[in-house]
């Protein structure tokens, strides 16, 4: 499962890189949601899959899946929301500002 | 002891720098005066030590763990350097207190002088190599800020910079140079190193320390092809001039040959390049000094040629030959820095330095031009028995006459090399006379002086005078500073102390001859000067130094700022395909090279068909998302591999995850239909087929590394999980059995204040840009 996994969050990358390559804002925003989630795909693989019961204390069981990921995933996706909404804003306010959201259009001034 | 001659200079600086600005109504440099001439006493006291042929150390860690010591040591050589470093610093402080306003940038300009000041100190006293190193380029810049201390003009920071690159070029050769001879010799003080010289000489190393270790030198000295920094340093003021470019900071290079002296003579390779170089620096630079217009130019091309002949003195490596070059050290700082002061009273008095504009200054300013006659005849040579410079140039025609090297290529150098000195002698005697005669005799062209000539104040003269009275002493009693100061310096380059009687006759023997030779030639030539000064002008410009060093230095610009234009293009895409492509090839490479590609089965969860149905769902509608060209298509589409991700997470047990991922995209989806209303429609990529191929392959390169890395770094787990501690833990100290929980809120709290202030920020950046969206841009 892990290698079918590993594979999978290669492939949530491969497709986030080559749209974070594209001139258009938004396809770059949706490019690094992907990016995120292929990381926490890849971060959660880390930890060995379905090695035990959740990570929720119960009497009798000894045996949990690896909290510690999950932990740095939360942690993430939280932080990742937060960047995605900042990005989906600042896209918007860009092609406000420029009247265009193409990025070979946006490059900076000569005098910078 | 020797730890506080050398902070003390440092010290004054810093009093200097904090204190001086208060006290305005007395020129600053009376209070910097004390310096050197207290070091000077306390230095001469030390003299009769020496004679007895003892030294003086002293010796403080500094960082043990490297080897690296405070260890100071003053021998003779370093004698002669420190009493030049404090006396002639002591001339050359006096003379600037008349020479320099008050409303010159006084402060810097002696805090500058006091730091060269102890950091020359440091370099000739230091034995630990590194410490030297540290000192040698202390001196490199506070010479470059004392060529540009008139900053504002803009041969100065021409002057400044050009010092400082090709100075601090050779003091990294030389750092290169110290680092081997430390490896080699496995000690980092310099008597250890010539004690066990053998282990040096011997090795493989000995060539690439050799050449290295001489680009330091020729460097610091002016030697050719370096030499054109100087002239262009004589934008400093003419007391930095005296001091740094002509008495000491030049001859620190001389100092590092003599000091390595004991380990490298006695090789050929030594032999034929430092003399070598050493006899063409002489040559080259005193031809060229007799084409400059500029008085200071004509006396920094002299100094090249003078630190030329000392060189070469150094590479003959014998008895005679370094005590000729000690000698000449000394003779050389008093009749040069004489010539020095002469020349700055002359720009103060007359308002120029241009020899052409000059003449018959003698009757306006009668002592400076009496001084000046005294010095340029000493360093011209002239057989007179009151002219020190006499002494020691004849000691420089016999030492060059027995050289010990008779085979090979250093045999046939050897015979040359009396031939070159006295060619070298000869241009000497004519700039030292082109010198003198143009400036103070002829006939006076007052209307081209901004100002009427008349003598300098007393206090300017007072220091040349001082000079000038050592120049006449030492050429009539020679033997008054070769017992105390001579012998224990010639003993710290030679090895032995022996004490050779210096006479100013010889009777009738082949130097005299040279000399007679030198004076004949010299004098037809020097009156005939105007006759063949043409000649200079056929030389191409080619040939020159400056011009080799400015393409260099425009090559240099040039090309990066081509190199950096190709690929600052301002396009943020290439600049993420580069890290890209430059992360992909380098972990790839990594990877390759240390074998890290490992692959197991044997620690596997079994493989079961939802999970695989939802991942390849997933991986369908990650890659469908770069064809969208509907906007909500591609919402939707995003959504499924958020939502996938959540299924994911709870197949996987971690409840905590799916609940986070389902809510977090949930309102992600909705955010993205919000901004939906403001931005344009997707487009299809109007890209060539070769960028999106481009594209497709970084792309697929980085997602195939991430599964590569993925899959190895599961198959090779050297330990076990750290998990197992919150686990146990997680009830007993954190109070909670939901262990995901417990970590975030206890044992790594402090991360999740950072994630809590993280997407506060976030929130404080959308709010500003959303709220000030009407109050017009931002750039205006």
């Amino acid at each position: 499962m892990e290698i079918v996994m590993s594979i999978l969050a290669g492939t949530l990358f491969a497709a986030g890189v080559y749209l974070l390559l594209q001139k258009q804002l938004l396809k770059i925003v949706l490019g690094t949601a992907l990016l995120s989630h292929g990381a926490h795909l890849f971060i959660l693989t880390m930890g060995k899959l379905n090695r035990g019961a959740p990570p929720i204390l119960e009497k009798g069981i000894k045996i949990y899946t690896d909290p510690l990921p999950q932990a740095l995933i939360l942690t993430s996706i939280v932080i990742s929301f937060g960047v995605t909404s900042f990005l989906l804003v600042l896209a918007y306010r860009t092609y406000q500002s420029n009247k265009t959201d193409m990025m070979d259009q946006l490059r900076g001034t000569d005098d910078e | 002891m020797l730890h506080f001659y050398i902070f003390l200079p440092f010290l004054a600086a810093l009093l200097i720098g904090i204190s001086a600005k208060r006290v305005s109504r007395i020129h600053t440099g009376w209070f910097v005066l004390p310096v050197p001439v207290v070091l000077f006493i306390l230095f001469s006291t030390k003299m009769p030590i020496l004679a007895e042929g003892k030294i003086v150390q002293s010796v403080a860690n500094w960082i043990p763990s490297l080897d690296i010591q405070l260890s100071f040591y003053l021998d003779g050589l370093s004698m002669l350097f420190s009493l030049l470093i404090t006396g002639i610093g002591s001339l050359v402080v006096l003379y600037s207190i008349f020479y320099l306003s008050k409303k010159e940038q006084l402060v810097h300009f002696y805090v500058y002088l006091l730091i060269f000041m102890g950091s020359m100190l440091g370099v000739v006293l230091s034995d630990n190599v590194f410490v030297l190193y540290t000192f040698w380029e202390f001196t490199s810049i506070s010479s470059f800020l004392l060529i540009g201390f008139w900053f504002y003009r803009e041969k100065s920071t021409y002057g400044a910079q050009k010092s400082m690159l090709v100075t601090v070029f050779g003091g990294l050769s030389m750092l290169g140079a110290l680092i081997l001879l430390s490896i080699t010799a496995e000690t980092n003080s310099i008597r250890t190193m010539i004690a066990n010289r053998s282990e040096i000489i011997e090795s493989n190393l000995f060539i690439p320390i050799l050449i290295l270790l001489l680009l330091g030198a020729f460097t610091k000295s002016a030697q050719f092809p370096f030499h054109s920094w100087l002239p262009d340093a004589m934008e400093a003021p003419t007391p930095v001039s005296a001091y740094l470019h002509s008495a000491t900071m030049v001859k620190a290079g001389i100092y590092l040959v003599a000091r390595f002296s004991l380990i490298f003579s006695g090789s050929d390779e030594f032999f034929i390049i430092v003399s070598g170089i050493g006899l063409i620096t002489l040559c080259i630079g005193s031809f060229l000094a007799s084409r400059q217009t500029d008085l200071k130019g004509i006396l920094a091309y002299s100094t090249i040629s003078q630190l030329g002949m000392i060189m070469t003195m150094l590479g003959f490596g014998t008895g005679a030959a370094a005590l000729a070059a000690i000698f000449h050290i000394f003779n050389h700082a008093t009749f040069k820095g004489s010539l020095f002061m002469i020349a700055g009273i002359v720009d103060h008095e007359t308002g120029t330095r241009d020899i052409r504009r000059l003449g018959g200054l003698y009757t306006f300013m009668p002592i400076s031009a009496t001084l000046a006659f005294f010095g340029a005849f000493s360093m011209a040579g002239i057989p007179l028995p009151i002219f020190n410079g006499f002494l020691s140039k004849e000691m420089f025609f016999d030492s060059s006459l027995k050289l010990e090297q008779t085979s090979g290529f250093a045999g046939l150098f050897a015979e040359w090399a009396p031939i070159l000195a006295v060619i070298g002698s000869i241009f000497t005697f004519v700039y030292s006379m082109y010198l003198v005669f143009g400036t103070f005799t002829g006939k006076a062209k007052l209307g081209q002086l901004e100002k009427k000539p008349h003598e300098a104040p007393i206090g300017m003269l007072i220091s040349p005078i001082i000079l000038i009275v050592f120049v006449v002493l030492v050429g009539l009693l020679p033997n008054l500073i070769n017992e105390p100061l001579l012998a224990p310096a010639v003993a710290s380059i030679t090895g032995d102390f022996a004490i050779t009687h210096l006479a100013f006759w010889h009777g009738f023997n082949t130097p005299l001859y040279m000399s007679l030779i030198v004076v004949v030639i010299g004098t037809i030539l020097a009156f005939t000067l105007k006759k063949w000064q043409p000649i200079y002008n056929a030389i191409p410009g080619k040939f020159s130094s400056d011009y080799w060093y400015q393409s260099l230095i425009n090559g240099l610009l040039k090309f990066s700022s081509v190199f950096t234009k190709s690929y600052m293009t301002g396009s943020l895409r290439l600049y993420t395909s580069i890290i890209l492509v430059f992360l992909t090839a380098s972990t790839s490479i990594f990877i390759y090279v240390t074998d890290g590609f490992k692959i197991s089965f044997d620690d596997l969860a079994p493989v079961t068909w939802p999970e695989v149905l939802v991942g390849f769902v997933m991986a369908v509608a990650a890659i469908a998302t770069i064809w969208m060209t509907q906007r909500i298509a591609a919402i939707i589409v995003i959504g499924v591999v958020g939502y996938g991700l959540s299924l994911l997470f709870v197949f996987f047990r971690a409840p905590d995850l799916a609940l986070t991922q389902l809510i977090v995209e949930t309102i992600t989806v909705a955010l993205f239909l919000l901004c939906f209303t403001h931005l344009p429609k997707l487009k299809k990529s109007d890209k060539k087929s070769s960028e999106k191929l481009v594209d497709f392959v970084i792309a697929a390169s980085t997602g195939a590394l991430l599964t590569i890395v993925a899959i190895s770094s599961h198959s090779s787990k050297y330990f076990d999980s750290i998990a197992k501690y919150f686990v146990d833990n997680s009830y007993e100290l954190g109070g909670g059995d939901n262990i995901v929980n417990v970590i975030l809120v206890d044992f790594r709290g402090l991360d999740t204040l950072f994630e809590i202030a993280v997407l506060g920020l976030a929130a404080l950046g959308i709010f500003a840009m959303i709220k000030y969206r009407d109050k017009g841009d931002m750039n205006h």
